[in-house]
């Protein structure tokens, strides 16, 4: 099983990044839970999504505490949450920056990745809005989920002009992070 | 299986079961707490795919009004609620039982305030223990949809004629997206007869429903209302076989199993928590332990018998209860499973922990330390009961 926790502040779209992992995993015929880290949800805020991924039918309900991937949606948020808390030390911690990993001072041992979410998303979209650019990182960084089928999950929930938007902008995030996997 | 499975959130795969369920009237209250049940329900309304009246109406205590006058005229009737709406619902629920009623609700439990709490536990359906209502507690997303056909079928039998509480922690289950099938029209309209009641009301044919019973005849209605709660008893395992035969699924009837069979600790549970616990299990016995699961699916009516055949050959037995009656320092589960041991001469202990209130999460960490001191009685150190995870430094 894989452990996915996302990182965002509400409006941001962590919880439908959760939900898209979800629907991609599961065509590519994986398993898959997906759920908030349920909070009192204020636009601004932080907030919490969990993924969880496995050949089995999964039957775990409990929240995430040593994920094997962290997804932050929000260079900002590194100093008011510890993002890195739990991380398992062969897991990857991708977060949305303009900046090199090694600008990041944690103490984990998980291997940081970074991509300029918010750039792609500008360029493709035309919105800072970087949840499904940021799963498209996930599948290339990860190799968990083909990018087809998280194409084929966003495609279905936003139909039209633009999914295929978004498409371009998870191909792209694909793309430049498939190479550093 | 799985190629007729989608990921959807459990509100959702809910509220696609009450659909195929054909109700005639759903009435609820859009306000927090709520969940995306009704949400979409109104929706299935308001875009024609079901022939149903949808009541918004002011509060919880008219919603249930309301479907007490619906069901009596003979409606399939439906509504969902949550913690203090269910709280307010109290009063109209005993109406309803007591005039025989076979509304069916979906409670999306959730914590009770003071202090304000949205998050899950069981305080709010355990509260309503004593209302005459049916409640099932279901582990999953698949569970919480295929409970409503099921709930239907038993409530609305002529034997029965009890209205029904469906049982799903809110959050954990009403907001997970996960894979299920989504209960198919054709299967639920031959596995669920329509209603038609014997008795409604009908202004061609007056009759009283819920009228006046003085002291001569008011314990008969009460004694009518326990031999019916009996007859559940024996549906709730008929229904749960035929929707076997017809779906494919099944999760137990009054109870299920999980490694029971040579378990000498037997951890008992209601709810979401069984998943987490089954892993647990899985865990422990890949240790060498001989831990194994009942789960309760049935809280009322409460199937004494078949957990006192259940518990047969445990050595402990441990009861988890996302509640908790004050006062007593135990949760109902433990209470129960106490009291239908006794007078049967069993005497195996019976150790209560109270967990996850107000939405604290249950890790496998948490099961794993219970079993540890529910194992401390072989040595003699007994605890009666006790809160799991109970956080000292704020105490």
């Amino acid at each position: 099983m894989k452990e996915i926790r996302i990182h965002g502040r509400g409006g941001q779209g962590s919880v439908t990044a959760a939900e898209l992992l979800a629907v991609a995993a599961f065509e590519d015929g994986k398993y898959s839970q997906a759920f908030p880290a349920f909070g009192v949800e204020r636009r601004g805020a932080p907030v919490t999504a969990f993924v969880r991924l496995s050949d089995k039918p999964i039957r775990l309900r409990s929240q995430i505490y040593e994920p094997d991937y962290v997804i932050v949606q929000d260079a900002t948020l590194v100093d008011v949450v510890d993002v890195e808390k739990g991380a398992k030390c062969d897991g990857i911690i991708l977060i949305n920056t303009e900046k090199n990993p090694s600008s990041f001072k944690f103490d984990t041992k998980a291997s940081i990745k970074t991509l300029d979410a918010t750039k792609l998303a500008m360029d493709f979209i035309g919105k800072p809005i970087v949840n499904t650019t940021l799963i498209g990182a996930f599948a290339g960084v990860s190799g968990l989920i083909r990018p087809e089928s998280i194409i084929n999950a966003v495609m279905e929930r936003f139909p039209g002009p633009i999914g295929e938007k978004n498409a371009k902008a998870i191909q792209a995030a694909y793309d430049l992070m498939e190479t550093q996997r | 299986m799985r190629n007729r499975m989608i990921v959807v959130e459990g509100s959702y795969a809910v509220a696609h079961a009450v659909k195929v369920c054909r109700p005639n009237v759903i009435s609820a209250y859009p306000i927090t707490p709520q969940t995306h049940i009704v949400e979409n329900l109104s929706q299935f309304v308001a875009d024609g795919e079901i022939d149903c009246e949808s009541m918004n109406v002011e509060s919880e205590f008219s919603a249930i009004s309301a479907l007490i006058g619906a069901s009596a005229a003979g409606a399939r009737t439906y509504s969902s609620t949550t913690s203090q709406g269910l709280a307010l619902m109290h009063e109209a629920l005993f109406n309803a039982s007591g005039m025989r009623l076979p509304i069916i609700m979906t409670v999306v439990n959730r914590a009770l305030s003071a202090p304000i709490n949205i998050w899950n536990d069981q305080q709010d359906s355990i509260a309503q223990r004593d209302t005459g209502w049916i409640q099932l507690y279901a582990e999953d997303v698949q569970e919480s949809a295929d409970m409503i056909p099921q709930l239907y079928k038993i409530a609305e039998d002529s034997e029965v004629l009890l209205p029904a509480m469906a049982c799903m922690d809110g959050f954990i289950l009403s907001h997970v997206y996960e894979p299920v099938i989504l209960l198919e029209q054709s299967l639920t309209d031959e596995f669920l007869p329509s209603y038609s009641p014997e008795f409604v009301l009908d202004p061609k044919n007056p009759m009283s429903f819920g009228a006046f019973a003085d002291p001569s005849t008011y314990t008969e209605f009460r004694y009518k209302q326990e031999k019916a709660m009996g007859e559940a008893l024996e549906r709730i395992e008929e229904v749960a076989n035929e929707f076997m035969e017809k779906y494919g699924r099944y999760y137990g009837g009054l109870i299920d199993g999980y490694a029971l069979d040579d378990a000498e600790i037997v951890i008992m549970a209601m709810g979401s928590v069984i998943g987490t616990v089954k892993d647990t299990i899985d865990m422990l016995r890949s240790e060498g332990e001989t831990v194994g699961l009942l789960k309760v699916r049935s809280f009322r009516p409460f199937p004494a018998e078949a957990i006192r055949k259940a518990l047969r050959n445990a050595k402990v037995v441990i009861t988890l209860d996302k509640n908790i009656s004050i006062g007593k320092n135990e949760g109902a589960l433990c209470t129960e499973v106490k009291a239908c041991l006794y007078n049967a001469g069993v005497r195996t202990p019976v150790i209560g922990f109270m967990l996850g209130h107000g939405g604290r999460d249950i890790p496998v960490s948490t099961i794993m330390k219970i079993v540890n001191k529910a194992k401390l009685v072989e040595k003699g150190i007994f605890i009666e009961s006790e809160f799991a995870d109970l956080r000292e430094d704020l105490v």
